[in-house]
Formats: structure tokens, C-alpha cells, sequence
């Protein structure tokens, strides 16, 4: 192994909690991860079919010191040579967020290091640079995971716009819902894109949701509705449903929304590059479906290995070293911001 | 030893650092804005004001529960981040024992009471021994989560006085009134809320016994399970908790 700290090179530390994740990472000069520890929880929330806040705080506070060590020691480092600390500050569960920030203010500012607070989102848009180099801004993306689906305008590195949101569920937490009501349990995203390819997609026709105000904004409460109500008609009616077929047909209805809005702003905003990122972007059905689309219009696709689609800390470490590049420094007053918006500090 | 010491388990934020017997530095606020805002901008002034070399620091203490679940966390989530980059060890001292030792010396049964909500308290009842030139702090009754009628009922049959504190005072001071048969005193506002200087004269008592853990190890001690577990284990349909 070549020598990793080079005088030059820019090492940064980067700690995850937001949500029900705990996750510390080693990632040099913003592109290349040294070390990416996580620590999921999900079979302790599993239990309760969804994540409990105060659990996950409590198993944060419980695992952050070994997965940290962790990650120096993988990466090969002490936290001598480690040039700035990132933390994600929000969005996410306040509680969660807290223990990661407070052992990062602390580390920070026991080590002498500088500390930057990273933005959850940008950290998962970012990690579309770990396994593309050549990638840079502009492009436009889609973040879609259990708490966020966001179109996103990449501007520059540190520089978004959010040109659509969700008005009610994340596209994960349909997943989620509508798992647990065909009894298939959580977390609802895998298993349903599993069973999904043994479906018949076309089997049953759900509505695609459509917002009035912002073509770009999305909305998956209805569809959820939707598929709830075809499963009490059915039970009434005495009808035995076909799950593979209720979940690639739910599948598909949320596919077809997100590429259809992501290939109008790709049309509008002239992007020659579009990338998805968030867990929901390791589901194979969204994959294919945005590989097809962009083909067709000769648009560069991009997304990170499932292992940086989940929540993970490497994504942290790159959007921490861009903002750090760029001189942004957090105080040790900086706080866990649950509502956080994409761009604002 | 130098000893730096936290507790942001309740309304107060409180750092110290204690170098061998005397204080070095104690900064205590009672206001309301969130620890995660205040306990490290004032490690920073006093690290800034007294020059501490944080490298000379030997262990961490931090009044690691019960309190507030959040509070708590700030707290040992502090702790362990500073263990981790001075490599030192946690002293978890109990919060309740902390707030008792403020009142080292005494002839009165201690009772520090914490708000617990749901009528309840966390206390416990301390009592000091002489022991030579010095006195020991004994447990009459070990930090838990209690109704303050129970806990009243188990003061009244005790035949010393008792000193309250905490900031359970101001929630259950006319219950006390009421209800308690025995000589009793509320402590003086320098000596009724958490601070940092006792839980670091006291956590190195805690040291030098052996009591102390590695910074990975150390987690809070809530005395209480979180609503879901609790529910789940009442066997309430959790199912409804919403996802995210």
C-alpha cells in the first residue's frame, strides 16, 4: 500500500447517525474511502416494524466509539493524521443525530481538528462520486430513501437546488407501508423488489400521483391508498390476491413517477448527466428503469453500490471534503437540525 | 490526577476540571438552551481561560444517568468523543450520587430528586460516614424511578433529617410539605441543581476504586426502557408507530 498521508492529502473523518445507522468512515482527497464501518440496527427495529427513535439513539450512543475506531483503524490511520472531522447534522431523528454531533464536536475539538456539519442529503447525492470519478456538476438527481425523495438540481459542488419533493410519504415509506400490508414486513423496499420480479407488473393498474402545483413534486400517499383499498376489495370480494403481482404492480407505479418527473427536468434543465442516490436507488426495477430511459435520450446514467445507497458515512466523508475545500467550518455550538433543508447552513 | 468532568443530565449544563484537590475550573449554567449549544462552547472557554493542555487530562467523568434520555446522551456522546481522541477512560458517576455529594459531610440523609415525569421521581438516599479523617458516602437506598408518595413513605420511617435537592424540588415541594412526617430541609440555591465540580470530586472517588470503564464501553444508565419497549412488553400492538 502506497503511503495514505501524504502531507498533501486531505483526510477526513466522517461520522453518520441520523438515523437508524451508525456509521463512521476514512475517505481521502473527497473520492477515494479508506474505511466505510456501519453498524445497522434494523433488526432491533425490525420488531416494531419501523425504526424507534429512542431505541435508535440509545444504540448509537452504544456502538459510536467502536465503529469509529473502527474506521481509523481499517483506514489504517490515527486520529493524528485525520485533517478535519464531518458529522452529518441533519436532516434526520433529532435524538440519533445528537450522539454523532455531540462525539464529533468533542473529538474535534479534543484532536484540534476542524469540523464541518454535512447536510444527510448532499452526503448521499455525493456518494455517486466515490465509484464515478469523472462525474462532476452540473447533473440533476434523484434522492430517494425511507425519510427523502428530492429532485435535485446539482449545480456545483455544495451548490443545490431542490426543484421537487415529496408532499406527503417518501417513496421508501411506501415501500415500507404497503409491505407491511401485503405481510411481507421491513424494511419494505428489499422485499418487495424481491418478491416484485416473480410479479406480474401490468397485473394491476395503481394510479400514478400527480401534483397540480410543481409537475416536479411527488406524492405516494394516494398510491398507497390505493393499493390498501384493492387489498380490502379483494378481501370483501372473497378474492385471494397474488402478491408478487400487488407489489410489482405497486413497484411500477412509483418507478414510472420518478422517472417520468426526472426525465421531464432532465428536458427542462438540459442536464447531460443525471444520477439517483438514496436506498430506495439500489432497488433493481428503478435501476433498470432509469438505465432504459437515460439510454434512450443518450443521457449519462449514474448510481453508488448499494452499500453507499443505504445510509453510510463515506458519503459524509466526500461531501464533507468538498465543503471543507471550500472553507466551510462548523462551531462547537453546532446543533442536530431535524428539518434541515438541502442549501441552507 | 486531573480529572475533566461533565453532567448535562438535567436543566443544567456543568463542566469542571478537578487537578488534584482543588478545583481548577467549574462553569455552571442553569438556562434554557440545549446542551448540545453550551456544553462544548463551554469546555471551550474554560479549555481558552485556564490553558488547559488537554493532553495532561487523565479521565473523563460525566454524571451518566438518570436525567433526561437527550440530556444523557449529550453528555456520555461528549464524553466518549473526548476519550476517544485523549484516549482516557469514563468514570460513570450516578447522577443522583453526584448531586449527594455536594453535600459531603453532612449529619442529614441526602435526597437529590430528579423530575421523572408521569408523578414520578428519580432519587436515592445518601448518608455520609466518618471514617478516620474522612467521610464515606453510603447508600441508604440506590438511584431509581419512584412515586413520590412511595418514596415519602420510605423517608418517614427513617429517624434522621432530610435534605432535598434537585430539581425535583420546585414539581413535588408542596407533596413534601404535606407529606413528610420527618425533619426535613430543602438545600440553598449554590447547592440544589447538578454540578460538575462534585461529580468530578466524586468521580475520583469512583476512580480510585477501580471504578471506571474504556470510553467505548460507556453508555448512560436511563432506569428507565424506552415507551415502545415498555408498551411491547405490556404487550400493547406497537404496529402504529410511525415509520420515520
Amino acid at each position: 500500500m502506497e503511503s495514505i498521508n501524504n502531507k498533501e492529502d486531505v483526510l477526513i473523518l466522517a461520522i453518520e447517525s441520523s438515523c437508524d445507522e451508525t456509521a463512521a468512515a476514512v475517505v481521502k482527497n473527497g473520492r477515494e474511502v479508506l474505511s466505510n464501518i456501519i453498524f445497522s440496527q434494523i433488526d432491533l427495529h425490525t420488531l416494531y416494524g419501523g425504526v424507534v427513535p429512542e431505541i435508535a439513539s440509545r444504540k448509537h450512543i452504544e456502538k459510536i466509539n467502536q465503529v469509529i475506531e473502527q474506521a481509523l483503524k481499517e483506514a489504517g490511520v490515527t486520529l493524528d493524521d485525520i485533517t478535519a472531522i464531518a458529522v452529518t447534522y441533519g436532516p434526520g431523528l433529532v435524538g440519533a443525530l445528537l450522539v454523532g454531533v455531540s462525539a464529533a464536536k468533542a473529538i474535534a475539538f479534543a484532536a484540534g481538528k476542524p469540523l464541518v456539519g454535512v447536510h444527510h442529503i448532499e452526503g448521499h447525492i455525493c456518494a455517486n462520486y466515490i465509484e464515478n470519478k469523472e462525474l462532476e456538476p452540473p447533473f440533476g438527481c434523484l434522492v430517494v430513501s425511507g425519510g427523502h425523495s428530492h429532485l435535485v438540481r446539482v449545480k456545483d459542488y455544495g451548490e443545490y437546488e431542490i426543484i421537487g419533493r415529496t408532499r406527503d410519504d417518501a417513496a421508501g415509506e411506501a415501500f415500507d407501508k404497503v409491505a407491511r400490508a401485503i405481510g411481507l414486513g421491513y424494511p419494505g423496499g428489499p422485499k418487495i423488489d424481491k418478491v416484485s420480479k416473480e410479479g406480474n407488473p401490468d397485473a394491476i393498474h395503481f394510479p400514478r400521483a400527480k401534483v397540480d402545483e410543481n409537475v416536479y413534486d411527488f406524492s405516494f400517499s394516494g398510491l398507497k391508498s390505493a393499493v390498501l383499498n384493492y387489498l380490502n376489495q379483494c378481501e370483501m370480494k372473497g378474492i385471494q390476491i397474488v402478491v408478487p403481482d400487488v407489489a410489482a404492480s405497486f413497484q411500477k407505479s412509483v418507478v414510472d413517477v420518478l422517472v417520468e418527473h426526472s426525465m421531464q427536468a432532465i428536458k427542462e434543465f438540459g442536464f447531460k448527466k443525471f444520477a439517483i442516490a438514496g436506498g430506495v436507488a439500489s432497488n433493481s426495477g428503478l435501476r433498470a428503469a432509469f438505465e432504459d430511459a437515460c439510454a434512450k435520450r443518450k443521457i449519462e446514467f449514474y448510481h453508488p453500490s448499494p452499500i453507499f445507497c443505504t445510509d453510510n458515512a463515506a458519503m459524509i466523508g466526500v461531501a464533507g471534503y468538498y465543503e471543507y475545500i471550500k472553507g466551510v467550518r462548523s462551531g462547537m455550538d453546532l446543533n442536530a437540525v431535524p428539518g434541515l433543508k438541502l442549501g441552507e447552513r | 490526577m486531573k480529572i475533566l468532568a461533565l453532567d448535562s443530565s438535567g436543566l443544567v449544563a456543568s463542566v469542571a476540571v478537578l487537578d488534584g484537590d482543588t478545583i481548577q475550573s467549574e462553569y455552571t449554567m442553569n438556562y434554557k438552551k440545549t446542551h448540545s449549544q453550551t456544553l462544548l462552547p463551554m469546555l471551550e472557554a474554560v479549555k481558552e481561560l485556564t490553558n488547559l493542555d488537554l493532553s495532561t487530562i487523565e479521565a473523563i467523568a460525566v454524571a451518566a444517568g438518570p436525567g433526561s434520555f437527550t440530556g444523557l446522551r449529550i453528555g456520555s456522546a461528549t464524553a466518549k468523543g473526548l476519550g476517544l481522541a485523549l484516549n482516557t477512560p469514563i468514570i460513570s458517576v450516578p447522577t443522583l450520587e453526584g448531586l449527594a455529594y455536594i453535600f459531603y459531610g453532612s449529619d442529614k440523609i441526602i435526597c437529590p430528586i430528579m423530575d421523572a415525569r408521569r408523578n414520578q421521581v428519580y432519587a436515592g438516599l445518601y448518608s455520609f460516614e466518618k471514617k478516620g479523617p474522612i467521610y464515606e458516602m453510603t447508600t441508604i437506598k440506590g438511584q431509581c424511578a419512584t412515586d413520590i408518595d412511595a418514596l415519602l413513605d420510605e423517608i418517614n420511617k427513617l429517624d434522621t433529617d432530610v435534605m432535598f435537592l434537585g430539581d425535583g424540588v420546585p414539581v413535588f415541594e408542596q407533596t413534601i410539605k404535606e407529606k413528610c412526617k420527618i425533619g426535613f430541609s430543602f438545600a440553598p440555591a449554590h447547592m440544589n441543581r447538578q454540578r460538575a465540580g462534585a461529580v468530578a470530586a466524586y468521580g475520583r472517588v469512583l476512580y480510585e476504586a477501580g471504578k471506571y470503564e474504556s470510553a467505548a464501553e460507556h453508555a448512560p444508565e436511563y432506569l428507565r426502557l424506552s415507551q415502545a419497549e415498555r408498551e411491547r412488553m405490556e404487550g400493547i400492538d406497537t404496529s402504529c408507530i410511525s415509520v420515520r
